[in-house]
Order: C-alpha cells, then sequence, then structure tokens
C-alpha cells in the first residue's frame, strides 16, 4: 500500500517562497500508522525535512500541524482517519514559519503570560501545609487543568489570525480561566480587570473552531463564556 | 494586561451587551414585518399607511432603526478592525458607514413624521 504526501516545504535560509513536496511511503498492507510514524519515515527519505516532535503519544503538545485542512497533534491522528486520498501536511496556521512544519509560537505565548498562568494568593497565613480544596472545588478545575499548549486551537481560531497581539486566544483564555475558578486563587479582580477590554476576551465570537480541534477534547468556548459572564457580572 | 488602553478605546462588556440588546429588537422587528405580509392578503397603500400611522408602530420602527445604527457602529467596528489593517483607511471607512447608518436613522425619522 502506498501512502501519498504533500507536505509544506520552506527554508527562508534558500527559498524564495514555501511550496508542496509530495512524497510517498510504501506501508505494508492493512497496517496504521499515526502521522508522526509517516513523518519520520519521509524523513529517513529526505533528511531536510524539519517537523517538532518529543513525547510522541499526546501529552507534550510539540507536534500540532494542520493535516487535511484540520489541526491536530501528529503523534495521535492515525493516517487512517485522513482518508483514502493525498494527505496534505502544513505547519499550523497563522503563526510565522520557522521551516518547514515548525512556526515561531512567541505569539502564542506572549499572550498565554499575560494572563498570568500560575497561582496567586496574598492570604497572609499561609496554611502550615498545603491549601486544601474540596472534591467540589478541585472538580471546577477539571477540563481545564489538562491543556497541553499545543496551540491548535489558537491557530485555527479567526480571531487569533487577526488579533494575535490582542486577543488573548482560546488556549491562553481557558487558562485564564482555570485560575479564576481555582478556589486557593485570591486574585480573580486583578484578573479580570486586566482581560476586561475590548479585545482580549470579546474578540470570540463563539465560533468553536477550537473546540472542534482540541486534540484533548477540550471546550475553550465554554471556559469563555465563564469569563464573558464574570466580567458581565462584575460591570452591572 | 492591556498595555495601551487608550487606543482600544470600546467597552468590551458594554459592546457585548449591546449588540445583543439591539439584536432582539431588531429580530422582533423583522418577525412583526414577516409577519404583516404573511397574515395581509393583499397590502394596499391605505393598510400600508395605516400600520405606520400608529403611534407605537412609529415609536417601534424608530427604535429598530436606532439600533441597526448601534449594531452597525459596533459590529463593523470589530470586522473592519479584523481585516483592514491600515489604520487610515479602517477609520476612513468606519466614519462612512456611521455616517450611512445615522443617515439612514435621520431618512426614517422624516418619513415616519410624514406618514
Ligand atoms: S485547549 Fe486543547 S487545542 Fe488548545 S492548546 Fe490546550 S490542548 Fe491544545
Ligand atoms: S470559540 Fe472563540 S476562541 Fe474558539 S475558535 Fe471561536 S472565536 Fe476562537
Ligand atoms: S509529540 Fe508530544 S504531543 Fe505529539
Amino acid at each position: 500500500m502506498k501512502l501519498n504526501f504533500s507536505i509544506y516545504r520552506y527554508n527562508p535560509d534558500v527559498d524564495n517562497a514555501p511550496r508542496m513536496q509530495d512524497y510517498q511511503l510504501e506501508v505494508e498492507e492493512g497496517r496504521d500508522m499515526m502521522v508522526l510514524d509517516a513523518l519520520i519515515q519521509l524523513k529517513e527519505q529526505d533528511s531536510t525535512l524539519v517537523f517538532r516532535r518529543s513525547c510522541r503519544e499526546g501529552v507534550c503538545g510539540s507536534d500540532g500541524l494542520n493535516m487535511n485542512g484540520k489541526n491536530g497533534l501528529a503523534c495521535i491522528t492515525p493516517v487512517s482517519a485522513l482518508g483514502k486520498g493525498k494527505i496534505v501536511i502544513r505547519p499550523l496556521p497563522g503563526l510565522p514559519v520557522v521551516r518547514d512544519l515548525v512556526v515561531d509560537m512567541s505569539q502564542f505565548y506572549t499572550q498565554y503570560e499575560k494572563i498570568k498562568p500560575y497561582l496567586i494568593n496574598d492570604d497572609k497565613q499561609p496554611p502550615a501545609r498545603e491549601y486544601l480544596q474540596s472534591p467540589e472545588e478541585r472538580e471546577k478545575l477539571d477540563g481545564l487543568y489538562e491543556c497541553i499548549l499545543c496551540a491548535c486551537c489558537s491557530t485555527a481560531c479567526p480571531s487569533f489570525w487577526w488579533n494575535p497581539d490582542k486577543f488573548i486566544g482560546p488556549a491562553g483564555l481557558l487558562h485564564a480561566y482555570r485560575f479564576l475558578a481555582d478556589s486557593r486563587d485570591t486574585a480573580t479582580e486583578q484578573r479580570l480587570s486586566e482581560l476586561d477590554d475590548a479585545f482580549s476576551v470579546f474578540r470570540c465570537h463563539g465560533i468553536m473552531n477550537c473546540v472542534s480541534v482540541c486534540p484533548k477534547g477540550l471546550n475553550p468556548t465554554k471556559a469563555i463564556g465563564q469569563i464573558k459572564s464574570m466580567l458581565l457580572q462584575r460591570a452591572v | 494586561m492591556v498595555i495601551n488602553q487608550a487606543s482600544l478605546k470600546r467597552d468590551g462588556v458594554q459592546d457585548w451587551v449591546s449588540l445583543r440588546a439591539t439584536a432582539v429588537i431588531i429580530t422582533f422587528f423583522s418577525l412583526y414585518m414577516v409577519w404583516f405580509f404573511v397574515s395581509t392578503p393583499q397590502v394596499t397603500f391605505e393598510i400600508w399607511q395605516g400600520l405606520f400611522s400608529a403611534l407605537w408602530m412609529k415609536v417601534f420602527t424608530f427604535a429598530t432603526l436606532v439600533c441597526i445604527m448601534i449594531h452597525v457602529r459596533i459590529g463593523l467596528w470589530q470586522v473592519l478592525s479584523d481585516y483592514v489593517k491600515n489604520a487610515r483607511l479602517r477609520v476612513l471607512l468606519q466614519y462612512l458607514m456611521n455616517l450611512l447608518a445615522f443617515a439612514y436613522v435621520l431618512v426614517g425619522l422624516f418619513v415616519l413624521w410624514g406618514v
């Protein structure tokens, strides 16, 4: 069985413009593999092909790619899930390309940094041991803490494409809500006031591209809705 | 952390609420007009004039026009700030569209006045 690929190639040191390059891979009949495994084999054919990967099991978030038009992690996307035809692989949309499938994630991380992704607690008398949470308080963090910052969601979001410098984007906002919802965090008001402008949160128009691509099955749109209602309650 | 609050001038919460509140009124007006055309077998000039001569209908229509103006202001500001990256061009387009929306309100006002 032959697998056909069309892969985005761009090396700014030698290429004037990006191009798509075709590759073929011979695989055993009836055998499935992950897109990342295919890429690793293609790199044996052509060592100039560049992509990121680390854990190769969907926990590190390094290999977010656009496969047949949809963002996802190459390491947990089976080739069989991409249909019978040619598989088109491109870098995550909207971010500057460093080389081939590797993008510059600075804009993404800058937005993440803005929301202060760490616990803030100004309790004058911290408990002797750890801060305790009830099971109900802990439950509020489910569906939020699992994010691996792969950027599949933010780079699938039109609002992030057009305003990557002002709109926090689904990944950053999911984390923002993760700390807003945390019973141990005391900076709720400060966090909300820093999000209270026309771009940071409100550029989300609920298109839900983020939800449809998240490889961890998370729902940034829902978290964003919670932030919006917190901002609303604060204003009235 | 919004570094330059002044450049972001619009208020997110306010805009969000205004967009939805105006959309509700615009929707009601549209539904009412659809219902009017469906439920009136033949729309003659008298019926049409009669519809708009009632005070409540004048108020309803005028309120809808004002809502459209507000909706356009916010909605097109969002669309233009997404797609038109050249600030001068964006401000010009915004100005023209706001003017147009305002003109609609004025025209509507005078038409209703005359009925
Ligand atoms: S929310 Fe999902 S898609 Fe977005 S960065 Fe986190 S894991 Fe990736
Ligand atoms: S729901 Fe919001 S954050 Fe998610 S893709 Fe749509 S606009 Fe972007
Ligand atoms: S290589 Fe780590 S998530 Fe795919």
